[in-house]
């Protein structure tokens, strides 16, 4: 059984402490189960499950530090690992950045675990897959997809004391329909914590749709347009920009959060006042760990307000050294401390729409790049379903893109946000971006 | 370090990155571990035997057993201090099998004679349920037995043997040369890696094999305050399919007369380093080039990822074909093209060519991972597109009589299937040296090394950057230029290739860390060629004010 419980994970460490003789030990424990199925030309190619369970030991002498892992169980095992991690320790250089470890601290109780989604099989799987196909091939299209969920938990003990415990579940499904011809393409991609919100069904239809509607683009010229981005075209764009509202990279003057003459962009207006971006790992959609890495707890935290960046991730070490307060990241979502995620409107992408008189309709993006790392500016392409609007409706599909943009500029030229929902590891809105930069077409399909 | 020190790593950027990604990170180990065999290749061939004949028993009709051993050892750096030394191990079995006409496949770690009939027992199970859904029944390209074979990089030093203390020191003192010589920051990390992979098949093959791959690579950065403008210069390192002997560079793997040295077959990491200490500073005054039309002049350090995304990608069948289609993508290059005999990818001068031997390579292996001899044969010859790259399973879409070798699995519990060997641009027949090719540019940039990439997903439309671009006026290099990137079409950019630099020149490329599958297996691959003229291709300014 991968997924332990937190008593029997608290005895485990226990345990293995009990073997520890270096100046500090901490031990983490983690494992996961998760299985999948994909599908390509209708039909299914490969499925799979995998499960692991294992063990970390960080063994400290001073600022020499080893670690040494495991995934076997016995005492003899748990003891042997420990030695093993002292012994690395001694040899060690030493690491003028080590901290001493945290004591004991209360973390709230996560919310992410999901019954239902831990206890999918590969036969539930395949009857949502099934689903899905039996869509495409209704439909004389082709579709590959790919369905997969996870359950996992991770606990963390050290000789100070400290116990954290922390188990979350997921579910993604993604999947793309060509038309036959191979002239038009649809694409959907969504993750949730609990599986009675994903029906495949459903989905296919939508990616199904575009694959239908987006046949037969015509070209238009590349330049600066009003852009609709639907919530996975937004967390394609900026769902890794909440990454460098980081205080040491900012600090050292090699980010964009970075000040001319020196000294960081925290308490500038840097965006629309429109923008508001916080991360929760207590967010039901998208629930994440409430303590980090390094024992730290992960609270609600603020990271925009009306434009205005109120905070900067900052690490145990880099705090001491500036004299300031050491604050957890956002991380990544699932396992990580909660995603990015943008406050919005109440406004449907359909409002959206309406309200425009000229613009160009996103689905997704594709292949994005880092360009330039001092202004953000990234590159990729649209896909999968691009349209022109008009006068408040869709006209007909247009060629793809290739764009280079900021998502900083992006934000500073917001005109519109709708109503959030989760995408992949974000919550995001619904968005109109004015004078977002296309530079050239792209035949792709 | 702290397991959180390893997970913080990601913000290093590219050595960080591939951190994370890296295949077949099992538990850790001791350096010294990593030099004792697990089990000889008797006792692998006992094992194999086991698995074969339990497969045969539960109705298999074919199977492969693949018994890996994967060792990873990472040193990474930054400043005066070392972040992370790692050494893990993956060890384990995985079988594939066909059972009524479909695929199956099953791998356990668990390495006991009872454990693998179990897993090969499951492997069976598993074909015969996904059999209850084939479309297509899998038709297998004949395979001979090969019987007990071996196969071995051609290593001069293996890495492993290297102490940790000599690396360490030798990566703290490229950063000390960095700092010393004025740049604000420096991570420089090295990464080895050791596939021990036993390969036996109910076709009667036995092969053991011992690969060994290295990358070296470092990103100095230097501020400037006042501005608040930051560059980094990254290596002009590649990885390669050798052992630390890369490490070490003679006069002869040398190539100077440029505007910096650039390195043939061996590496000088603390040279190298200097050189980018220099560059790094120029680049923040470096003018921002003027967008327009541009000759390119293309260094092997550059072109290669070009040839990796442009030509390597979208002849990979399984891509042609839609089996990619939801994740890495498909492509433009499709069947009825190549059915011509006449599609007009490149210029006259394009020929390329997919090897799976090229010593140095990162895709150097004597067999695959079905258990296919390894060879070369032409992708694209004289300009027009006249193969792909296939596995066993696909060798009957082209009417070929044998798998090309394609096949790969990123660890022993990972499905292998098709994956890219190296596919290389052949150099010129005549001789060409870069110093007359630039001579003959009016309006040009000379771009190298690995910038920021990015391609379409069925491999049209592309846009590249670089570590360094130098701008040529009248024939001659004037100056350092700053927010380059290009934009073409494949078919328009290969067709615009009108020069290339003879075999003197002819230098690999690396990636270490190429994605593809879903879940995602990570592959290496090697891109040869020589310095290559492109001309009228579209240049723009990425600068932006935020």
């Amino acid at each position: 059984m991968a997924i332990l419980s937190k008593d029997e994970a608290q005895t485990i460490l226990k345990k293995v402490l009990s073997f520890a003789k270096a100046d500090e030990t901490e031990v983490n424990l983690g494992g996961s189960q998760s299985g999948n199925i994909r599908t390509a030309r209708n039909a299914v190619s490969t499925a799979g499950e995998v499960s692991n369970l294992s063990l970390g030991v960080s063994s400290s002498f001073g600022k020499r530090t080893g670690n040494a892992t495991i995934n076997e169980f016995d005492d003899a095992s748990l003891e042997k690992v420990v030695r093993r991690a002292e012994e690395l320790a001694r040899l060690a250089p030493e690491n003028p950045e080590y901290m001493p470890l945290l004591g004991p601290a209360t973390f709230k109780e996560s919310i992410g675990f999901n019954n239902s989604t831990a206890a999918m099989t590969p036969d539930t799987r395949a009857e949502m897959v099934a689903k899905s196909l039996k869509v495409a091939k209704d439909a004389k299209l082709e579709s590959a997809g790919f369905l997969q969920n996870s359950a996992g938990f991770r606990a963390m003990m050290n000789s100070k004391g400290l116990f954290a415990y922390n188990k979350s579940t997921d579910v993604s499904f993604s999947i793309t329909v060509r038309n036959q011809e191979g002239t038009g393409s649809g694409y959907i991609d969504h993750s949730y914590n609990d599986v009675s919100k994903l029906d495949t069904l459903a989905l296919t239809k939508i990616a199904a749709n575009k694959a239908v509607t987006s046949a037969g683009a015509k070209a238009i010229e590349p330049g600066r347009y009003t852009v609709i981005l639907e919530p996975l075209a937004a967390s394609d764009m900026l769902g890794g920009i909440i990454r460098g509202f980081e205080q040491r990279t900012a600090d050292e003057g090699r980010s964009f959060m970075s000040k001319k003459g020196g000294g960081t962009r925290l308490g500038e207006r840097l965006f629309d006042e429109k923008v508001n971006i916080w991360s929760d790992p207590m967010n039901p959609d998208l629930p994440g760990s409430t303590w980090s890495g390094d024992g730290m707890p992960v609270d609600k935290t603020v990271w925009v307000e009306n434009g205005v960046v109120k905070n900067l991730a900052c690490s145990r070490f880099w705090a001491q050294k500036k004299g300031i307060q050491p604050l957890s990241g956002p991380g990544g979502g699932r396992f990580g401390g909660g995603g990015m995620i943008m406050g919005g409107g109440t406004a449907s992408l359909e409002d959206l729409i309406k309200n425009t008189e000229k613009g160009i309709l996103v689905t997704r993006f594709w292949y994005i790049r880092m360009v330039d790392q001092q202004t953000l500016v990234q590159t990729g392409l649209t896909r999968d379903g691009t349209y022109y609007i008009e006068n408040g409706q869709i006209k007909f599909p247009v060629k793809n893109f290739r764009f280079n943009e900021s998502p900083i500029i992006m934000l500073n030229n917001v005109e519109e946000l709708g109503k959030p929902v989760r995408s992949g590891s974000s919550i995001l809105p619904p968005m109109k971006i004015r004078d977002f930069t296309f530079t050239s077409l792209s035949d792709a399909i | 370090m702290k397991r959180r020190n390893f997970i913080g790593l990601a913000g290093m950027g590219a050595a960080g990155a591939l951190l994370q990604g890296m295949p077949a990170l099992g538990r850790t180990i001791s350096e010294a571990e990593a030099l004792v065999m697990r089990a000889d290749a008797a006792a692998k061939k006992r094992m194999a035997d086991v698995a074969l004949q339990a497969a045969r028993s539960k109705g298999a009709t074919y199977t492969d057993v693949r018994i890996g051993r994967y060792l990873n050892q990472s040193v990474v750096t930054r400043d005066n201090r070392v972040q992370n030394v790692a050494n893990t191990e993956s060890y384990g079995i995985g079988i594939r099998v066909i059972a009524n006409g479909s695929w199956g496949f099953a791998a356990s770690e668990k390495m006991d004679n009872d454990s693998i009939a179990k897993t090969a027992a499951l492997a069976v199970a598993i074909a015969k349920g996904n059999a209850k859904l084939l479309t297509e029944p899998v038709q297998l390209a004949p395979q001979k037995g090969y019987g007990e074979v071996s196969w071995k990089t051609p290593i001069e030093k293996n890495a492993f043997e290297i102490p940790v203390k000599e690396k360490v020191d030798l990566l703290l003192s490229v950063n000390d040369a960095a700092l010393k010589g004025g740049a604000n920051f420096i991570n420089a990390a090295l990464f080895m890696v050791n596939e021990q992979k036993y390969f036996a098949s109910s076709d009667g093959s036995y092969i053991d094999q011992d690969i060994h791959r290295i990358w070296p690579t470092f990103t100095v950065t230097k501020t400037d305050k006042a501005t608040g403008k930051f560059q980094t210069r990254d290596a002009l390192s590649s990885p390669m399919g050798m052992g630390y002997e890369y490490m070490y560079a003679l006069p002869e793997h040398k190539l100077t007369g440029g505007p910096t040295t650039l390195y043939k077959g061996r590496y000088d990491m603390l040279e190298d380093v200097q050189a980018a200490t220099r560059q790094v500073a120029e680049k923040i005054t470096a003018k921002s080039v003027e967008p327009g039309k541009y000759d390119l002049i293309l260094d092997p350090t550059h072109l290669g990822l070009t040839i990796h995304e442009s030509t390597g990608h979208p002849t990979e069948l399984d891509r042609v074909l839609g089996y990619e289609a939801n994740y890495a993508g498909t492509s433009f290059l499709t069947l009825d093209k190549w059915k011509t005999k006449k599609f007009n990818y490149g210029s006259k001068l394009v020929n390329i060519h997919a090897d799976r031997l090229q010593p140095g390579s990162l895709g150097a292996v004597g067999y695959d991972d079905e258990g296919v001899k390894c060879g070369e044969w032409e992708i694209i010859k004289d300009g027009i597109l006249v193969n792909y790259q296939t596995i066993r399973d696909q060798a009957h879409i082209l009417g070929l009589p044998a798998s090309q070798g394609c096949c790969y699995a990123d660890s022993w519990d990972s499905i292998q299937f098709q994956r890219m060997p190296n596919v290389s641009l052949m150099p010129n027949t005549q001789t060409r040296s870069v110093a007359d090719m630039i001579k003959g540019v009016k309006k040009g940039i000379y771009i190298l090394g690995r910038g920021s990439y990015s391609i379409d997903q069925q491999r049209y439309n592309f846009q590249f950057g670089g570590q360094l671009f130098y701008e040529i006026k009248d024939g001659q290099i004037v100056g350092m230029l700053n927010d380059v990137a290009y934009q073409s079409n494949t078919q328009e950019f290969w067709n615009s290739m009108t020069d290339i630099a003879d075999k003197n020149d002819f230098r690999l490329f690396g990636t270490f860390n190429d994605g593809k599958g879903q879940p995602s297996q990570s592959s290496a691959v090697s891109h040869g060629s020589s310095t290559a003229k492109f001309e009228g291709v579209n240049v723009i300014n990425t600068a932006r004010k935020i």
